[in-house]
């Protein structure tokens, strides 16, 4: 007689968006896993179909109420690439700060919110908040100048309104900017303290050889743009996207999942950045990233957090540094003419790697568009994690295999709102 | 002893960034949180109370025959329902669907079709139950969000304004975009609430709260004519975030035949 056992989430807690997680064990071995997204798709390449290219940024970014600065930039990028367009470093810097906004916020929220509750055993962060009240209020403060940082570059924190092709509506002015610096000073400093918190959790004994795939520039940490590198001797420009990656369809996931053609699974996120740019890191993100006994490439997405944490101080530190040399650009955008051309763009969204492609003809309407969101991407690799996670442990209780392979899940902060909705026809071609 | 009213947050189609305006209320979030009991609100934790709840935030638009049920069910089992944000109040941007052929969009977008449950229409949650108030907005306020829960706890009317941002604008002192610099500007026909930040940013409204109460769309228009904005531009312009809500669905669908 054999011993089934099945494991049946059917609607995954603190993550963003509907998703699901089925196990089936017999004789404590994998039978069946799958990580599901049940999130109505909504379309987005399709409606964007016969939209104008400056109207991208504003609707790319109604795909995800946390990041949508990520969709706004990467949208950017490629219009910018498809009229061959450049922008001053003045507006880059301003496009890498408000993206130092989001990151905070959205770290700040997964780390303290949304992860951190699993390791100390809370159903929430805001029962968390009843024991550790002080901790929780640093975590919704750290948070706060994250959204404030938006507000004041984007109008608002969430769909920020002055974002556009060619750089900005209106830029501040140096005294705006300036107003901030305080509270970014208190936020790097409870950063910094965030690190050594976190890395003070239990973390299970589990590392992966995952193929890391990240944006990566020689002189910063690679955030608003970059060449798209791996552990496996991948360096590409963000147009040859599609000659490398390719997407597959399965019935159980309104999300494609994505994988390196010829070799499979990859990994995007934190780890991916962390381990690709260790040598990019700002100063004091180096400095508490060994203190907190990380190596220079950092293989358990356990320790997400603590990288989370690692980037909280690399966000922070850079906003301070751009406000310290701002010099308010004489014009908030360049002028972009659209022509009949296809553009790539890429950018690092706090959860990883978001490619949008989109193709314009020389009126400057859409023709079509292709957006691979982070979670997409590391679908295949969450699965694979999950079945390495329960080898081993399959003896455990179901309720506490449940929450630790729930956890698992949370590792990659999975934004399933943002991955549900892809690719065009050309992955039947692939 | 609890005695808190119990507060349900629900999502169906969306960005979740409206039902993140709660969590984005980080000066009043563990206020809110002894105030009333989080029975139900899974992107922030795990523990599930039991139903009924005295409020319900509904976020998102109806798309699958699944949550056109879903939603009855929620509907059976709250006090008040409040939907917040656009999706909820007109159908959200997936409501583009609405004007074209879904099985068309589902083959641009997926390689299995056959895979994929949809409906033809994206739809507000108002077109399947009722709804005791509609927080318009994408996203929506979080100031106007903390004012419809308390209102809600207090049994009162909620005061959320429905004229134009034009009187944000005013309010703020911004000078008129489309008067001084002569930018198409939808602020006339747009509900305030968002503090009127595009204009303050130099560029025009969007739109993001939806029609204002009596909106003027055919006034609007002529003065878009007027600034040299084609037709279809118009068209799309209404046709955004809101575009199922009634007044600029029947004025892009006008508007759309003159082209």
């Amino acid at each position: 007689m054999h011993k089934e056992r099945e494991i049946d989430v059917a609607y995954l807690a603190r993550v963003e968006g509907e998703g699901a997680m089925y196990l089936k064990l017999v004789d404590d071995q994998v039978a069946d896993l799958k990580f599901k997204i049940f999130e109505p798709p909504r379309f987005f390449e399709a409606l964007l179909q016969g939209r104008r290219f400056s109207e991208a940024p504003d609707i790319t970014a109604r795909i995800c109420g946390i990041c949508p600065i990520a969709y706004q930039t990467s949208s950017c990028n490629a219009m910018e690439d498809a009229a061959g367009v450049s922008l001053p470093d003045a507006l880059h810097d301003l496009r890498r700060l408000i993206y130092c906004g989001e990151w905070i916020e959205s770290h700040g929220l997964h780390i303290y919110f949304l992860h951190a509750p699993d390791f100390l055993g809370y159903v929430s962060g805001i029962a968390m908040a009843a024991e550790f009240p002080e901790r929780v209020a640093a975590g919704l403060r750290l948070k706060k100048v994250g959204n404030d940082l938006m507000a004041l570059l984007g109008g608002r924190e969430i769909h920020p309104i002055n974002y556009r092709v060619g750089g900005f509506y209106r830029v501040p002015k140096r005294s705006e900017l300036e107003a901030l610096e305080q509270d970014l000073r208190w936020g790097l400093e409870a950063a910094r303290d965030t690190v050594r918190w976190v890395s003070g959790f239990p973390f299970p004994q589990f590392e992966r050889d995952y193929e890391f795939v990240a944006l990566h520039t020689p002189d910063e940490y690679a955030i608003h743009r970059g060449r798209i590198v791996s552990n496996r001797g991948l360096d590409i420009s963000p147009r040859e996207w599609p000659d490398v990656f390719e997407e597959e369809h399965v019935e159980w996931s309104n999300a494609l999942h994505a994988r390196v053609k010829g070799r499979g699974a990859y990994h995007v996120g934190p780890l991916a950045r962390y381990s690709l740019n260790y040598e990019q890191l700002t100063p004091l993100a180096r400095e508490e990233a060994e203190r907190a006994g990380l190596g220079a490439t950092c293989r358990n997405p356990f320790q997400s957090i603590v990288v989370r944490a690692v980037e909280l101080v690399v966000a922070f530190e850079e906003a301070l540094r751009i406000i310290d040399g701002y010099e308010r650009p004489s014009q908030p955008a360049v002028p972009v003419e659209p022509r009949n051309a296809t553009g790539h763009g890429v950018s690092e969204a706090p959860r990883g790697l978001l490619y949008h492609r989109y193709e314009i003809d020389g009126a400057g309407h859409i023709q079509s568009a292709q957006i691979v969101p982070p979670t997409s991407q590391n679908q295949l690799s969450i699965e694979e994690d999950l079945k390495r996670y329960v080898e081993g442990r399959a003896q455990l209780p179901d309720d506490e295999l449940q929450s630790q392979l729930e956890q698992a899940i949370r590792n990659y902060d999975p934004c399933i709102s943002c991955a549900t909705h892809f690719l065009d026809l050309e992955v039947d071609r692939a | 002893m609890n005695k808190r009213p119990k507060l349900a947050v629900w999502k169906f189609a969306s960005c979740d960034g409206c039902q993140l305006s709660l969590l984005d209320c980080e000066e009043e979030l563990l206020a809110i949180a002894e105030t009333v009991e989080i029975a139900y609100f899974p992107e922030a934790t795990r523990a599930v109370v039991e139903g009924p709840y005295d409020l319900s935030l509904v976020e998102g638009s109806v798309t699958t025959s699944h949550d056109a049920e879903r939603i009855q069910e929620i509907r059976a089992q709250s006090g008040a329902l409040v939907t917040i944000g656009a999706c909820a109040t007109a159908g959200g941007i997936q409501a583009l669907r609405n004007w074209a052929d879904v099985s068309a969009f589902t083959s641009i977008v997926y390689a299995e079709p056959s895979f994929i449950n949809t409906l033809e229409t994206s739809t507000p949650i108002g077109a399947h139950v009722e709804v005791d108030f509609e927080l318009r907005g994408c996203p929506i306020s979080k100031y106007q969000l903390l004012e419809v829960v308390d209102a809600f706890l207090h049994e009162r009317k909620p005061n959320v304004p429905r004229h134009s941002v034009c009187i944000e604008c005013k309010a703020r002192g911004t000078p008129c975009i489309m008067v001084r610099d002569g930018v198409p500007c939808l602020g006339p026909v747009t509900q305030a609430g968002c503090g009127a930040i595009c204009p303050a940013y130099d560029r025009g409204c969007y739109g993001c709260f939806g029609p204002a109460e009596t909106p003027n769309l055919d006034a609007l228009a002529a003065w878009w004519e007027g600034l040299g904005v084609e037709m279809p531009d118009l068209v799309r312009a209404l046709r955004t975030f809101n575009a199922y809500a009634p007044e600029f669905r029947e004025a892009s669908e006008r508007y759309a035949q003159r082209t």
